[in-house]
């Protein structure tokens, strides 16, 4: 494998992580409520943006993370609560309109919590490269490979073994027999939103050291982590990490063999592409039509 | 039977001719009419857009990408090629159309939110390619492009294109009120409850679909077309996913399957950025605050929210 | 007959007053948020601070000066619309700003339609030239740029160059322009790479770049986290050859982002950034260091050279109308013109009926960057 290769394909993979742990925030709130939540990019953003004031005032970092991550999934249990459950059966583009003021109401209110600037945030164990196979690797980037990893396993095992879990996805299968069967489907619709945020913030602190992080650094992740969400299958985990990391790899692929300036389009190109034979995505469930 | 949607359809027309000729009671100065302008300008994307989404009920979040290809469309022309700005609007409109029709077939076999990200794919692509060319098109920083002009006479001034912008708006309101009405238009409103019920009925639902969203993409490239030559200038600012996001959120603020509603719903969430500069840092903050809060607690959108209320008040016959 | 006069001279008298009353309006709109915040926050911070302080020193012709500005977001469209409010509306009788260069040329005719003299906050040279009669500019030109940075590189016996630029309309100007005038100093660009503006990894571009062998020295045109990212992977995959960044990033941010990658990185940029290193000797000194303290004392960041930008703007528009002696858009504009000596955090100006900018390449201080500071180089 060329070394060129390898290092277009560690900075896919390591910026796909981030896109998957996003599209799984999404395909989590997707599948429980329906909604498409176009907030999602700015749980990123309190994530990361949380942990840089908390480290800064001298919270050591695990401190810091656990607190950012908490904040965020009080914000998404906000949303959720004076948001979205107001609007309960409202049309799916005005559930979208909501989402969007969120996000737009969100950045708002860092701006005015935080400031405009860009912040650094100190890597977990340093600068230092890491050869590989001549390329190189920052040790963030095993940080953020890793602990996407874990993420997606503790997933897995959430959605299988705990009630919450399996909860949760039989209110994504068919929201009337969940509740038949006792589950109380607005607790469902809350836990998916607090799941949803605190993914989100993973993500903003795992990449901060790498991208920094600053009051509108949801928009851009949020829109490709919708992206990646679709091209995997909206409402499938699996897909939502697959679509994840092909979306970063195209997208560094992209950059590195054809064109740096139009990596952007390739990538969406691919999708539609995608989106034009499967068009439910890679591993959508293929739906049927009642009529 | 059909008369109470006639008689609806030209007193909603009457009364906005009306507003559209005693507006410039109100309007001040220059900056007024300005605001009066794009307002007008944005309520032609948004009549057309409303078809796509309120009547037909695709959703598009790209069709900045069809308002950026009639402006730069027309800069390009009339720049780079020496056009006459009118013979120029006229081929970027058919351009467009073209497009639309080609990108149309294969996009609107997706449903839902898969069509939403197909769109939203579209837009963006559009707006890469328009940044990214910067020997055409000028780049980030845009181009300047030749004022409107008519048989050589140049056609600029508030108050000219204020006139000018108003009665393309009635043209467009017009039009649109006819499509609804027309068999077409109960085709687009059947494959809205459903597509499937439709087909069966017999309505070809793929080529009804194209057709409207050529349709709208043509409204989109007019209005484009006509912003550049308005402002001088064109910038790849207005070919953003936010802007395709700003619209469709005219056309849901507005009331969704309402014409009058997309105008309504242009109209302030145009004039809406210039009134929360008083709130200065707070801007952002309110504009997410109202957006919310207004579809929450209007949730069909402005204008038919308002009617049923006055529908209800009415006493019952 | 002498009540009539004497009716007359009240009216004028009291005009004469109600006009002294009337304050002095500075318009301005700037990207304040929106992806050119790192412009446009630094200038309206600098704007309010200075308003206040040359009010507490009297104003100027005896009257306060009034701000009003705009956030446009870096929206060329909303800073059209915010201008003709400035012009129409709010009736201001200078305008200082247009954070970037699309906002700056979609307002440039309305400028010049309205006779309202506009100082520009933007870095592209076209802005000046060809030059537009109500039209300045307080920025050193992306050209300017270019050139300092390769008299810097001939002087290091470089002669082949690689350049890695962002998406933005501030990166495309000056890769553009160095493009352009590479060849006068000698020079040949021989590897051209480019990334987006939200980008977050850029190792794929300068991969490409270091397998170039010819390549002496990197250049890259960007500004915002973008040049911060290269940076850092310029350090990552380990090349050696120079790496000079331009002066769109000359703020003590991106030392702070780009971290220890950031050693020995070369920009050109404006003295206002090493105030406390220059000799006392400099012309500028007193000015520089006089902004840096009194910015970083009240906004508790650090000093910038776009809020630099933005004092320059604002204090030429005050010094001209103090010559002119009235805020009469003519006469302040003439006044403007004629600008000479006028010592700026950005360089002394010298404007003229040809130039509207008034700085030269001495404007421009080459810094390097060592031990997380800057330094001045030769």
């Amino acid at each position: 494998m060329s070394a060129q290769f390898l290092q277009f394909l560690l900075a896919g993979l390591t910026v796909g992580a981030i896109y998957a742990l996003v599209a799984l925030g999404f395909s989590i709130i997707y599948n429980a409520s329906q909604v498409i939540n176009f907030a999602q990019g700015e749980f990123v953003m309190i994530g990361g943006m949380t942990t840089v004031s908390l480290t800064a005032i001298g919270w050591p970092l695990p401190f810091a993370i656990a607190a950012a991550v908490l904040a965020a999934a009080a914000v998404g249990l906000a949303l959720e609560k004076f948001a979205v459950e107001p609007a309960r059966g409202a049309s799916v583009v005005t559930l979208i309109i909501i989402t969007i003021g969120a996000s737009i109401l969100l950045r708002g209110v860092a701006t005015l919590v935080w400031d405009k600037n860009i912040h650094p945030l100190k890597a977990f164990s340093g600068d230092a490269p890491i050869q590989m196979g001549g390329a190189t690797l920052v040790p963030q980037s095993l940080w953020v490979m890793g602990i996407t990893l874990v993420v997606v396993l503790l997933l897995t095992w959430f959605f299988g073994r705990t009630l919450l879990g399996k909860a949760l996805l039989a209110t994504s299968h068919n929201r009337l027999a969940a509740q038949l069967v006792g589950i109380n489907v607005r607790h469902v619709l809350l836990a998916s939103f607090g799941l949803s945020a605190a993914l989100g913030a993973v993500a903003g602190i795992l990449v901060a050291p790498i991208t920094f992080t600053s009051w509108d650094v949801g928009v851009m992740l949020g829109l490709k982590g919708f992206a990646a969400a679709i091209l995997g299958g909206m409402g499938s985990g699996p897909g939502a990490v697959l679509g994840g990391l092909l979306l970063g790899i195209i997208e560094s692929m992209g950059a590195g063999y054809i064109s740096s300036a139009y990596k952007d389009a390739i990538a969406f190109v691919v999708i539609l592409a995608v989106l034009f034979f499967l068009p439910s995505g890679l591993l959508g469930k293929r739906s049927t039509d009642r009529v | 039977m059909p008369a109470r949607p006639d008689l609806r359809r030209s007193s909603g027309l009457a009364a906005l001719a009306l507003v559209v000729l005693l507006l410039p009671l109100a309007l001040q100065n220059n900056y007024h009419y300005e605001v009066a302008i794009l307002v007008g300008l944005n309520a032609i994307v948004c009549v057309g857009l409303n078809l796509l989404i309120g009547y037909a009920g695709q959703i598009s979040l790209g069709h900045a990408g069809f308002f950026g290809l009639g402006a730069y469309g027309s800069a390009i022309l009339t720049v780079r090629y020496g056009w006459p700005p009118v013979g120029a609007m006229l081929a970027t409109t058919a351009g467009v159309a073209l497009v639309a029709w080609v990108i149309g077939r294969p996009i609107l076999r997706m449903r839902g939110h898969y069509l939403a990200m197909a769109t939203l794919g579209m837009g963006i692509i559009i707006s890469i390619v328009i940044a990214t060319e910067d020997r055409l098109t000028g780049g980030p920083d845009g181009m300047s492009v030749p004022p409107l002009a008519l048989f050589g006479l140049a056609l600029a001034g508030e108050r000219l294109w204020y006139w000018m912008v108003g009665g393309v708006l009635l043209v467009a309101v017009w039009l649109a009120l006819n499509l609804v009405d027309s068999p077409h238009g109960r085709a687009l409103r059947a494959l809205h409850g459903s597509e499937i019920g439709a087909e069966v009925a017999g309505i070809d639902s793929a080529s009804h679909k194209v057709r409207v969203f050529v349709i709208s993409a043509v409204y989109a490239a007019v209005a484009g077309s006509l912003t550049a030559h308005y402002a001088g200038f064109v910038t790849p600012s207005k070919v953003t996913f936010f802007h395709s996001i700003e619209l469709v959120t005219m056309v849901v603020f507005g009331g969704m399957a309402s014409t009058f509603g997309a105008v309504v719903g242009a109209a302030l969430l145009t004039t809406l950025p210039q009134a929360l500069t008083v709130f200065k840092e707070y801007e952002m903050v309110m504009f997410g605050a109202v957006m919310m809060l207004t579809m929450i607690f209007m949730p069909k959108g402005l204008v038919p929210t308002l009617a049923a209320r006055f529908a209800s008040r009415r006493p019952s016959p | 007959m002498l009540l009539k006069n004497l009716l007359a001279a009240v009216v004028a008298f009291g005009c004469g007053i109600a006009q002294a009353q009337e304050p002095v309006r500075i318009g301005a709109f700037l990207a304040v948020t929106g992806p050119a915040a790192f412009l446009g926050d630094p200038e309206q911070k600098t704007l309010e601070l200075y308003i206040e302080k040359l009010n507490a020193a009297g104003g100027v012709l005896g009257r306060k000066l009034q701000l009003v500005s705009y956030d446009s977001a870096g929206d060329a469209e909303k800073a059209r619309t915010f201008a003709k409010r400035l012009i129409e509306q709010d009736k201001v009788d200078v305008i200082v700003g247009g954070s970037t260069t699309g906002e700056t040329m979609a307002v440039v005719p309305l400028a010049e339609a309205a006779g309202m003299p506009f100082i520009s906050l933007a870095g592209a040279v076209v802005i000046i030239e060809p030059v537009k009669k109500w039209v300045f500019k307080t920025p050193h030109t992306d050209r300017m740029a270019c050139d300092k940075v390769f008299v810097d590189m001939k002087a290091r016996g470089v002669a082949k160059v690689g350049l890695i630029s962002g998406s933005g309309g501030f990166d495309k100007s000056m890769r553009g322009e160095c493009l352009k005038v590479a060849k006068n100093h000698g020079i040949e660009i021989v590897a051209d790479e480019t990334y987006g503006g939200a980008d977050t990894d850029m190792t794929a571009q300068l991969t490409k770049i270091r397998q170039n062998a010819q390549v002496q020295a990197v250049l890259n045109a960007g500004f915002g986290q973008g040049p911060a990212i290269v940076t850092k992977n310029y350090r990552q995959i380990g090349m050696s050859v120079p790496l000079y960044q331009s002066h769109g990033v000359a703020s003590k941010e991106f030392i702070r982002l780009a971290g220890e990658a950031a050693e020995g990185v070369r920009l050109p940029a404006a003295a206002l950034l090493v105030a406390d290193k220059l000799p006392d000797s400099d012309p500028q000194k007193l000015v520089v260091t006089h902004y840096s303290r009194e910015y970083q004392a009240r906004f508790k960041s650090d000093v910038s050279t776009f809020g630099g930008h933005a004092y320059d703007g604002l204090m030429l528009a005050v010094d001209a109308m103090k010559r002119a002696g009235s805020t009469d858009k003519a006469r302040v504009r003439d006044a403007l013109e004629a600008t000479k000596g006028y010592v700026g955090t950005g360089g002394i100006v010298n404007m003229s009926a040809t130039d509207h900018m008034g700085l030269d390449l001495s404007a421009f201080r080459m810094l390097e960057i060592r031990k997380s500071d800057w330094t001045l180089v030769k």
